[in-house]
């Protein structure tokens, strides 16, 4: 097998007493789509701040297609192809749904030292900017003030953003969160279609949706990955059903 | 398709600068010179806090020190005239770039901090400002520097009243029309995006830090030039120039104009000089009157007098 995408290895992160990070192990190839789940407190946010660069971990490596990015700044990381969506919903709120997304084209075309030409006007950022909110579905709401916008219309715009980074991996921090059914149902179908194409780490609460779009699935608890496998060794697994399916189901 | 669209901001901008156009007219109708004085002092304020806007409306910088570029403009064009340079073309670009780099000094210093921190060592790096200008005997110290020769530009004779407010009007309206281009491009959209969520601009890769202190520099370099010309306008420089209560008056014309407007704190110098000035002949105790007039003012008016004027909606 070719060399994994992303390698976490012992990732340790304490808040005070607390490790909510202990020694996380965690390799994702291309195009893989693997599932991070876990009990609320586990770790699974601070795993993808971690990875994305918000967070510096307190000891172990990371490493991004071959390059040790433990200690690059976050910005540089999501130019070099790593792109997280938010489990809060986290947009610019006074601008509209293509001004964010047209602020992330314009952040993946290189630097916004530019001072003159109008941004508003702009079509080598609109209309990649336009593509980028067809693929959620929001095209038609496009010059709508994202405060304006309906939960699952802002969730989707979460991963619009992501996308339009043209990422190789996507961090998505529970994409369902405070979705009704039939935007969870979009939702997933979304996500199904970037399979194969993208790789992505999905922390998800959704069983139904971790066992249809996952190629493998870790159970974190406590900081720690207590499981990691194919999606049906992992819901045979005793302790993990013990720690958390069980709970859940 | 862009159509060009005369909206009501615009509208009200341009007959801002109308009358500002007429002021030399009706000074020289009822022959009362003092407004020119006092209106050009005024345009003065507004570039000065148009500048200001960019770093505090835009990108929610709070900088306590305005007035610190203000005083290097003002000083560049005070030296080098006691130093025989007559020259204005010369004063005044020393002048910007002077002020262009004192502005990159505070600007990387203090944007490594935030929120209080950066209002307080804002504050700071003015106030240190203002005590060497305290100390320069040789320039005059705490009594200040007069300016033998306003000097010409060209066929532009400075000593002539009414060119130099005209002058200023130009330069004033340049530095709107710059400012709105500058908020309008992708620079002023990674600039607004930083401000209003660092999280989100961080995660699509753009780095908040450096294009804040390009916003500073900017800023700073803008009011520098506020500085020469009002060293220019009153053949005089002190310290005072850099006194904390200016660099406080400026963030007034500001929040009064209304924030991120940009032609909003116009409005805000003019409301703010024009009443201190009427209400300075009534009583002494004027910022007792002023002071809850503010209150009310920031209470009621979300965006600023300019909310209020061009609809709360646009800039
Ligand atoms: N910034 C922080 N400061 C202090 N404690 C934190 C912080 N972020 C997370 N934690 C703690 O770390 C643990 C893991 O949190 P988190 O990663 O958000 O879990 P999950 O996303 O799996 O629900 C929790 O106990 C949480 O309270
Ligand atoms: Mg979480």
């Amino acid at each position: 097998m070719a060399e994994a995408l992303l390698t976490v290895s012992g990732v340790i992160k304490r808040f005070g007493g607390i490790a909510a990070s202990d020694g996380v192990d965690l390799s994702i190839a291309r195009g893989e789509c693997h599932a991070v789940i876990g009990p609320n407190g586990a770790g699974k946010t601070t795993l993808i701040a971690q990875v994305s660069g918000e967070l510096r971990p307190d000891a172990g490596r990371i490493v991004f297609d071959g390059a040790d990015v433990t200690h690059e700044p976050a910005p540089r990381r999501a130019r070099s192809g790593l792109a997280r969506s938010f489990q809060v919903t986290c947009l610019i709120p006074s601008f509209t749904a293509i001004e964010n997304a047209a602020l992330a084209i314009q952040a993946r075309q290189g630097h916004s030292f530019r001072f003159w030409r109008e941004a508003r006007g702009d079509r080598s950022l609109n209309e990649p900017a336009m593509a980028a909110l067809a693929r959620v579905g929001l095209e038609g709401r496009a010059n709508v003030p994202v405060g304006a916008l309906a939960h699952g219309e802002q969730r989707a715009l979460e991963i619009a953003l992501a996308l339009a980074l043209e990422p190789r991996l996507l961090l998505l921090d529970e994409p369902m969160a405070g979705m009704g059914p039939s935007d969870a149902a979009r939702m997933i179908a979304l996500l199904d279609g970037l399979k194969g194409r993208v790789a992505m780490l999905l922390v998800e609460h959704d069983m139904d949706a971790v066992f249809r779009l996952a190629d493998r699935i870790s159970v974190l608890v406590y900081g720690k990955v207590i499981a990691s496998g194919r999606p049906e060794d992992v819901r045979a697994d005793a302790e993990v059903k013990r720690a958390y399916l069980g709970e859940a189901a | 398709m862009r159509v060009p669209v005369i909206d009501r901001p615009r509208i009200a901008t341009f007959l801002l600068f109308g009358l500002l156009a007429l002021v030399p007219v009706y000074a020289g109708l009822f022959d009362q010179p003092f407004y020119l004085t006092l209106f050009a002092r005024v345009m003065i304020f507004a570039l000065a806090a148009v500048s200001l806007d960019l770093v505090l409306g835009f990108g929610g910088m709070v900088s306590f020190g305005h007035a610190a570029y203000l005083g290097v403009g003002a000083y560049a064009v005070g030296i080098l005239a006691y130093h025989g340079v007559d020259s204005v073309l010369v004063r005044w670009s020393v002048a910007i770039l002077a002020s262009a780099a004192v502005a990159l000094f505070i600007g990387s210093v203090s944007l490594r901090t935030s929120g209080m921190y950066f209002i307080m060592i804002t504050l700071a790096f003015a106030q240190m400002l203002f005590y060497l200008a305290v100390s320069l005997k040789a320039y005059g110290g705490d009594d200040g520097l007069p300016i033998a020769q306003r000097g010409a530009i060209g066929p532009i004779d400075l000593n002539s009243s009414t060119q130099l407010y005209y002058l200023i009007l130009v330069l004033l309206g340049l530095a709107l029309a710059l400012a709105h281009r500058i908020i309008g491009s992708r620079f002023g959209r990674a600039l607004e995006g930083a401000k209003w969520n660092e999280r989100r601009a961080v995660a699509l890769g753009i780095a908040p830090y450096r294009y804040r202190l390009v916003a500073f520099v900017i800023s700073g370099t803008i009011c520098g030039l506020a500085g020469a010309l009002l060293a220019t306008l009153t053949s005089f420089v002190s310290p005072s120039y850099m006194a904390w209560t200016r660099s406080g008056e400026i963030i007034v014309m500001v929040v009064l104009g209304g924030m991120a407007t940009l032609t909003g704190p116009i409005v805000g110098a003019i409301v703010l000089l024009v009443l201190e000035e009427i209400l300075a002949t009534i009583t002494i105790h004027w910022m007792l009157i002023l002071g809850p007039v503010l209150v009310l003012v920031v209470l009621f008016a979300r965006r600023g007098l300019w909310g209020w004027i061009a609809g709360a909606r646009h800039g």
